[in-house]
């Protein structure tokens, strides 16, 4: 039965997700529509992490830098004139690839604890820039004079669309990357997070291996980045900051690092708990961070661990 | 030949661990490699297989230099090692240990959509190279529960997945009882005899009764440099080795007396 | 070269501080091997306690050494009742906790003292200039910093190098499994050395206090800085944590006063307006990315 239940659990989610804003409307809570679509964005970001740490089991503290590289890549694009999202989110998801790449490539001659810092330093140093380009806000940030242009009649402006177009990427992301564990790839990256030396003993480059899943992580890291933009129509570097980069760690450990939704529970919980907590007081950080004990102490395989009997 | 080895040295801080070792290992022979403890043998396997850069000296798989190569390289050219510690992917189940090395030669590993359950070739392959190895019954089983024998026998089957021409042996027999380390013997004979190109070993032991079974010739290794080669008999009249091991000021393997072993000439002689 | 001068003794006496701050936390790291995440958060109680007592009392002089005490006290506290429990656990599960520790502190300072930041005044004995050399004066807290700072490195070097604690300080951080294996008392030796990582946090939060401002997040800011130093300097080494915060103090303060500058005068237009203060601001971080590239272990590499 618990068997059952662990395969059908994605599909009712999924099914919940698309009868969310029939349900808020019906109960004239038309706010959860945004509520959830950030959640989903914030999962699409994490599920990426995850897919790095805990697939790859390289732990990244510079996430960040491509979820708001992929913002960034948007929000300019649109400044000089660019709104179609058919160009400015491929646009985005690349333009974190590239920096992946670039960050990717040096930092993983590294690994462990200097692994974890050079990807820190790094995502600071894109920070700063983004602090220090002026014409683009600086550390004001920068306002987008409207939502990507969908095309096909669709308007990103409506609530409803833009959150139906974010739900349809997260699946389809979720689906991508659940088949590329399953495949050959998948299980490469599986065996160097396993044992890596066991691996280039049988003959595998694993470098190229993981910097491929570092790259993939980014890409979908910007493309939640360009998302993220459009919900707000706002970007600023507050998204590039470290915090932010830590922020999506505690969500891949809440929600179960190596688990395959393990980074949308996590978002999911993160975020639905400081919402839940900042209702009774504005100081949520306390019991947030007892939270988080407990979940060191009590659930320390997250929640997908505690849920499921085995990793993925 | 299929391995020469000329003047390879290692040095760490001041100890020489590797003291200008020449080697000529030759196609299709078991070639054992022993020595007391400190020798320096996994070492001189460590840069053999490319886990570490040696300081100087050359070595030719077939004549092509490999000695600046990585280690995936070299499993390319068919140079495989196994772990003196067994080194498996203790979480996963025999089958998917197999599958793994199967999978590192069979294509590419660069495919992102088709389930790798959905290729049956790369489990038969799997299944095939457990039942060589004589763990079918216990494709199932997660490694970390195999029994160490089993794991010794695992570890044997990821690196003949490999398809390899020589096979570098680093203890292979190390924490076996009498029992296991016999079957380990026959598995090892085995193989030589059922490869269908000539394959060539290179065997690190400390158990001497498998050595004089198994091997074909035999290298000495003391402090890093090699004291004699030469075949079984040979080695075992041999002076300067009887006199290495008879000596006080050297440490040797606690329970294993070579100076009882090259009298008596093991429990089996060799061929 | 007065300013230059000058900048070098901000630089010096910053990096003093920031020494301070990694000697506790590369100890903590290369000893305990936990990535204690909430060590900023130490420094913040000691600047905030040091304001609280220095506005009841009127005295600086009184409220760094309660700050400090009551410092060591709350990390005694936190070492005994987490930390602790964090040996041998995996640095994620030692990130999420400590991750936590800093929420929880956060909240639980504004919650006793407000939202906003802090007043913490220089002693009035100190608010004047000292005058080094015809030319230069220097401001006399600044070198008071400095003082401190240097005789606290000296006595921890001291400590380190010269007693018997040290001497099982050092063995403890090359091999902590043998250490215990020889019968030291590890769990009494943990907690001293945390506690002492903590006071010695808490007076670089009460003496930068007056300079910096006193406020939440301020812990989070020197934390970063404190993880760039002891990465450069050799995760487990004082004496790595010490030429590393010098490195970093001095790359950094000189770096925020002239790269701008320079950078305009060499290429003179609009782009090095803002590449200045940029470059200036990730200076210490590409230093750091360099420091990983070529030496992974740090300059000074505790570890065996």
């Amino acid at each position: 039965m618990q068997r059952h239940l662990q395969r059908l659990l994605p599909w009712l989610l999924l099914a919940a997700a698309v009868a969310l804003p029939w349900i808020a409307g019906a109960l004239d809570q038309g706010y959860y529509v945004g509520f959830v679509r950030r959640l989903m964005i914030y999962a699409l970001a994490a599920t990426a992490l995850n897919f790095v740490m805990g697939h790859a089991g390289l732990v990244s503290l510079g996430h960040a830098a491509f979820f708001g590289a992929g913002a960034y890549t948007v929000a300019i694009a649109m400044a000089h004139g660019v709104t179609s999202a058919w160009i400015a989110w491929p646009l985005a998801a690349g333009a974190a690839a590239l920096l992946a790449l670039a960050i990717g490539a040096l930092s993983l001659r590294t690994r462990g604890v200097y692994f974890i810092m050079i990807t820190l330093a790094f995502a600071q140093m894109v920070y700063y820039v983004a602090v220090g380009l002026k014409q683009y806000g600086g550390e004001d940030g920068i306002s987008l004079p409207q939502r990507s242009a969908l095309g096909f009649g669709l308007d990103a402006a409506d609530e409803l669309t833009l959150y139906y177009v974010v739900l349809a990427l997260l699946a389809a992301t979720l689906l991508l990357l659940n088949r590329m564990m399953d495949a050959r790839f998948g299980r490469v990256l599986l065996g160097i997070r396993e044992n890596e030396a066991r691996m280039q003993a049988l003959g595998y480059a694993t470098y190229r291996y993981q910097l491929l899943a570092f790259v993939i992580a980014g890409a979908a890291a910007g493309l939640a980045g360009a998302l993220f933009a459009n919900h707000n129509t706002f970007v600023s570097p507050a998204a590039l900051h470290w915090t932010q980069s830590a922020t999506f760690v505690v969500m891949v450990l809440v929600g179960g690092i190596g688990y395959r939704y393990g980074g949308v529970l996590g978002a999911f919980a993160l975020l639905l708990l400081e919402e839940v907590l900042a209702a009774y007081t504005d100081h949520w950080h306390l019991p947030l961070g007892l939270v988080l004990l407990a979940v060191v102490f009590l659930a320390p395989r997250g929640l997908a661990g505690t849920l499921a009997r085995r990793p993925s | 030949m299929t391995l020469a080895v000329h003047g390879l040295t290692k040095r760490f801080g001041g100890l020489v661990a590797t003291d200008d070792v020449h080697l000529a290992i030759e196609t299709g022979e078991l070639h054992a490699i022993i020595g007391p403890n400190g020798a320096g043998k996994t070492t001189l396997i460590n840069q053999l297989s490319g886990t570490l850069r040696a300081d100087a000296g050359r070595i030719l798989l077939r004549g092509e230099d490999v000695t600046r190569l990585p280690t995936a390289a070299r499993v390319h050219r068919g140079l495989v090692r196994s772990f003196q510690v067994t080194s498996l992917f203790r979480n996963l189940s025999a089958l998917d240990n197999a599958m793994l090395a199967v999978q590192a030669r069979d294509g590419s590993s660069f495919r992102f959509w088709r389930p790798v359950t959905a290729e049956a070739q790369l489990r038969d392959d799997a299944l095939q190279l457990l039942a060589r190895v004589g763990l079918e019954k216990r494709a199932a089983v997660v490694a970390g529960a195999l029994a160490h024998g089993e794991q010794r026998e695992l570890e044997m089957a990821l690196a003949l997945a490999l398809r390899p021409t020589l096979l570098l042996l680093d203890e292979p027999m190390a924490g076996m009882g009498p029992e296991e380390s016999a079957r380990m013997v026959e598995l090892i004979r085995r193989l030589r005899s059922d490869a269908q190109h000539a394959l060539t070993i290179v065997m690190v032991e400390h158990d001497m009764d498998a050595v004089f079974s198994l091997a074909d010739r035999i290298s000495v290794l003391l402090a890093g440099r090699v004291l004699a080669t030469g075949s079984v008999a040979a080695i075992r009249a041999n002076e300067d080795v009887r006199r290495a091991y008879l000596g006080t000021e050297l440490s040797s393997e606690p329970t294993v007396d070579f100076a009882a072993h090259l009298e008596a000439g093991g429990a089996h002689g060799a061929a | 070269m007065t300013l230059l001068v000058e900048q070098l003794l901000n630089g010096l006496q910053f990096g003093l501080m920031l020494f301070l701050i990694a000697a506790g936390l590369t100890l903590v790291f290369g000893i305990m091997d936990v990535l204690n995440l909430a060590h900023g958060s130490l420094y913040m109680i000691g600047a905030y306690i040091a304001a609280s007592v220095a506005a009841a009392t009127g005295s600086f002089w009184i409220a760094v050494p309660v700050a400090v005490i009551a410092t060591g006290v709350v990390g005694l506290l936190l070492e005994v009742t987490l930390i602790r429990r964090l040996y041998g656990r995996d640095h994620l599960a030692q990130v999420l906790a400590t991750f936590a520790v800093i929420l929880i502190a956060d909240d639980a300072v504004r919650m006793i003292w407000g939202p906003s930041p802090l007043m913490l005044s220089a002693p009035a004995a100190l608010a004047g200039p000292v005058t080094l050399a015809p030319g230069l004066e220097y401001p006399s807290y600044r070198l008071l910093i400095i003082a401190v700072g240097l005789v606290l490195a000296l006595g921890l070097y001291l400590l380190v190098a010269k007693t018997r604690t040290g001497m099982l300080v050092r063995a403890g951080s090359s091999n902590r499994a043998m250490a215990a294996a020889m019968g030291v008392r590890v769990d009494r030796l943990f907690a001293v050395i945390f506690a002492l990582g903590a006071m010695l946090a808490a007076v670089a939060g009460a003496l930068l206090g007056p300079l910096l401002a006193v406020e939440v997040g301020m812990g989070q800011s020197i934390l970063i800085l404190a993880l760039v130093v002891i990465v450069i300097g050799g995760i487990g080494s004082i004496r790595g944590a010490f030429v590393g915060a010098l490195v970093v103090g001095i790359v950094d303060t000189a770096g925020r006063a002239f790269l701008p500058e320079l950078l305009q005068r060499v290429l003179a237009n609009e782009a090095a307006a803002q590449l200045g203060p940029a470059l200036a601001a990730i200076a210490i971080y590409l230093l750091m990315a360099a420091v990983l590239v070529f030496r992974p272990q740090g300059l000074f590499p505790a570890r065996a």
